[in-house]
């Protein structure tokens, strides 16, 4: 029996079954990332030559901010009911939890913000060639995002205003993601490996940390 | 008794004969919370803690479960030569149940215990702990349309569909009719004929045979300049 | 080294330390300003705003050496923990962001004159920035976190995902530099160093490593101090209840 990817589809179905459920987060975090990039025009102007050189920049950064929005939850309701005790005493580790939450969450919240960039790309007039690469760097680039998120969504679990510091704490970890992904989407080859990179280290960091934190969180 | 297809996860769980603590201190938010704590928990004799609010009773418990850190003494869990239980046995030490009842509004009650079987392994199937519990009628229904009772008895079938061989019980008849109180005595009190351990908090007087018991006075509660 | 650790040793031992400490900074500090501003030589580029150097270097370094020392005591914190280590890191990281900041505000008036604006999006300066933001993070935890036992091992996973990061943003945003910009444009470092800049350099490196080492104990100290005060509240809280 290989009780490790068990435990991880087990928690990832509920998950992803309680996400499914409960609705919201996914499509709340889709639409805050929709009006963000249609407000940019508004500050920046409507010149379609202008729109095209930004667009790359405006959705990665709209993709950054809106995985991070409902990342707060991530560990908080299991918190809040008990449920994180009973993880932390089962035979489950607390790195694969995070690991199998940090999957359901990417599959709730930054597939869909994913599969929506490329909308967004029309209405920032996002050069053709471009598309491909933007989506393949986002699909590249998101689980990085989340990892980054879990460490801090662990670190602030149970704190009054944990969502503040939670974007304080990991925001500027966020910069080496967003420099290779969005060069990634315009074309510069090369920080494909480098985005791959960075999200293949943040697969072990990242629970590891996560777990370090979330046991502190639960004392 | 396991479920088909599920490999039965009781043996892994070690055999615990005894629960010692020793000298046990707590601190939490720069606050006493216990002071050089001694207690012996042996299995088939339930052993009840007792004190006043805020004495510290569910600050132990959480600490037996090693959901709090203490600053001294020393913690054990031994087998019946005596010899601690390895490290390996983590996660197959105990059940805790505690303040909250971990059941999650969006899912059936069948959804919510099926789901902790599969994390601490099956012994007796979802169904027939819901019939032990007494809530056979409330398999399909959702956790949010649950009362504190039922989700209660949700939270004490966890106790059944999985083998572990120490509870750790923090007022598990919190919110419970009188019948439920009986159920508790009940379950803990086979739980302890068939040789295991339990530790657990009550204001209630469970009148279980054969329990020894351990009163915690309160500390004085005095709490620090700027503690929490 | 190790009987340091205990806090008594520490107040012992740091009393003695502390006034050479302070005097050999302030001594270097004074010579190194004298040699940086009026000794070393103008650049033949740059002319007279190559002074800001001597300020600007060495608080850039040491707001990068002091992360790396907080992530250090932060790490010795965790897996040996030491009473010390998490004071030594909460103590270090007010420090260091001051560095940072020190190193943010005079590289902007360092490139006023080399840009002709107080802000380019240089990597070296980019970088400084990201980590004052690090510091920022650093620090909110510990505000955040009621419980001291408990912050300060939060902090510590902080200081230690940050170590882990440095050197990847540093890496990333010289990558998107080099991405973004022309090579043309003006870096910090010249060629090689004149050997008329480098002592003055040098005796400023000296100054503010002893600086931090001075403040570093002087905050150890105060935390311990506030610590002490606490408990005494508390016996006589206890006293006066029973």
């Amino acid at each position: 029996m290989n009780s490790w990817t068990q435990m991880i589809v087990t928690q990832l179905r509920r998950d992803l079954k309680l996400a499914a459920r409960l609705g919201g987060g996914g499509l709340l975090a889709v639409a805050f990332f929709v009006v963000l990039v249609t407000l940019v025009p508004f500050g920046v102007g409507p010149e379609p030559a202008l729109l095209s050189k930004l667009s790359i920049g405006i959705i990665w950064v709209g993709v950054v901010l809106s995985t991070l929005l409902s990342l707060d939850r991530l560990f908080q309701a299991d918190y809040e009911d008990g449920s994180l005790d009973l993880m932390f005493l089962s035979p489950l580790s607390l790195g694969v939890l995070v690991l199998a939450k940090c999957a359901a969450y990417w599959i709730t919240t930054a597939l869909p913000l994913v599969l929506v960039a490329p909308l967004l790309g029309v209405l920032l007039n996002l050069p053709a060639e471009n598309y491909g690469l933007l989506v393949l760097s986002l699909l590249v680039g998101t689980p990085a995002l989340s990892l980054v998120g879990a460490v801090g969504a662990a670190l602030t679990v149970g704190l009054r205003r944990g969502s503040l510091l939670l974007s304080l704490l990991v925001l500027p970890l966020c910069v080496p993601t967003l420099i290779f992904g969005a060069a990634a989407a315009e074309g510069h080859m090369s920080n494909f490996y480098l985005l791959g990179a960075v999200s293949l280290v943040l697969v072990v960091v990242g629970p590891i940390a996560s777990a370090a934190a979330l046991k502190l969180n639960l004392g | 008794m396991a479920q088909t297809g599920e490999p039965l996860m009781a043996e892994r769980c070690p055999p615990l004969f005894k629960l010692s603590g020793e000298g046990l201190t707590c601190l939490r938010g720069g606050r006493v919370v216990l002071q050089d704590l001694s207690f012996e928990a042996i299995a088939g004799r339930p052993l009840v803690v007792t004190g006043p609010n805020g004495a510290g009773k569910s600050t132990l418990l959480r600490l037996v479960a090693g959901l709090v850190s203490y600053q001294a003494g020393t913690l054990l869990f031994a087998g019946a030569d005596g010899a601690p239980v390895s490290d390996e046995s983590n996660g197959y030490l105990m059940h805790y149940l505690g303040h909250q009842d971990a059941v999650k509004p969006a899912l059936t009650v069948v959804e919510n215990l099926t789901y902790w079987q599969r994390l601490y392994g099956a012994r007796v199937s979802v169904g027939e702990a819901l019939g032990q519990l007494g809530i056979t009628f409330l398999a399909d229904v959702p956790g949010q349309f649950l009362s504190a009772g039922q989700k209660r008895r949700v939270n004490l079938a966890r106790l059944l569909v999985s083998h572990r061989p120490l509870w750790v019980l923090d007022e598990p008849t919190a919110s419970l009719d009188q019948e439920g109180a009986e159920i508790v005595r009940g379950l803990i009190q086979r739980h302890s004929a068939e040789g295991g351990l339990t530790l657990v908090t009550t204001h209630l007087d469970l009148g279980l045979e054969a329990q020894d018991s351990l009163k915690i006075a309160r500390l004085s509660d005095v709490p620090l300049e700027g503690g929490a | 080294m190790f009987d340091l650790a205990n806090p008594k040793k520490f107040m012992d031992f740091s009393a003695r330390l502390l006034p050479w400490i302070s005097g050999a900074a302030v001594i270097l500090l004074a010579i190194g300003l004298y040699l940086a501003l009026f000794v070393a030589p103008p650049d033949y580029q740059q002319g007279e705003s190559v002074r800001i150097m001597y300020v600007h270097v060495p608080a850039a370094t040491l707001s990068m050496g002091v992360y790396a020392f907080m992530a250090l005591a932060s790490a010795l914190a965790l897996i040996m923990k030491h009473p010390l280590a998490d004071m030594a890191a909460k103590a270090a990281a007010p420090i260091g962001a001051g560095f940072t900041f020190l190193a943010l505000v005079t590289g902007s008036l360092w490139g006023k004159p080399m840009w002709g604006a107080w802000w380019a999006w240089d990597a070296r300066l980019t970088s400084e920035l990201v980590l004052l933001f690090l510091y920022f993070g650093y620090m909110a935890i510990w505000q955040a976190m009621e419980d001291p036992i408990k912050a300060a091992r939060a902090a510590a996973v902080v200081a230690l995902v940050g170590v882990v990061n440095l050197p990847v943003i540093k890496f990333s945003v010289n990558w998107w530099n080099t991405l973004h910009q022309p090579a043309s444009l003006l870096r910090f470092e010249g060629p090689a160093i004149h050997p008329s800049m480098l002592w003055p350099l040098l005796v400023m490196f000296a100054a503010y490593g002893l600086f931090f080492a001075a403040v570093l104990i002087l905050r150890m100290r105060m935390e311990i101090l506030l610590r002490r005060a606490r408990s005494l509240q508390l016996s006589q809280a206890r006293a006066r209840a029973s």
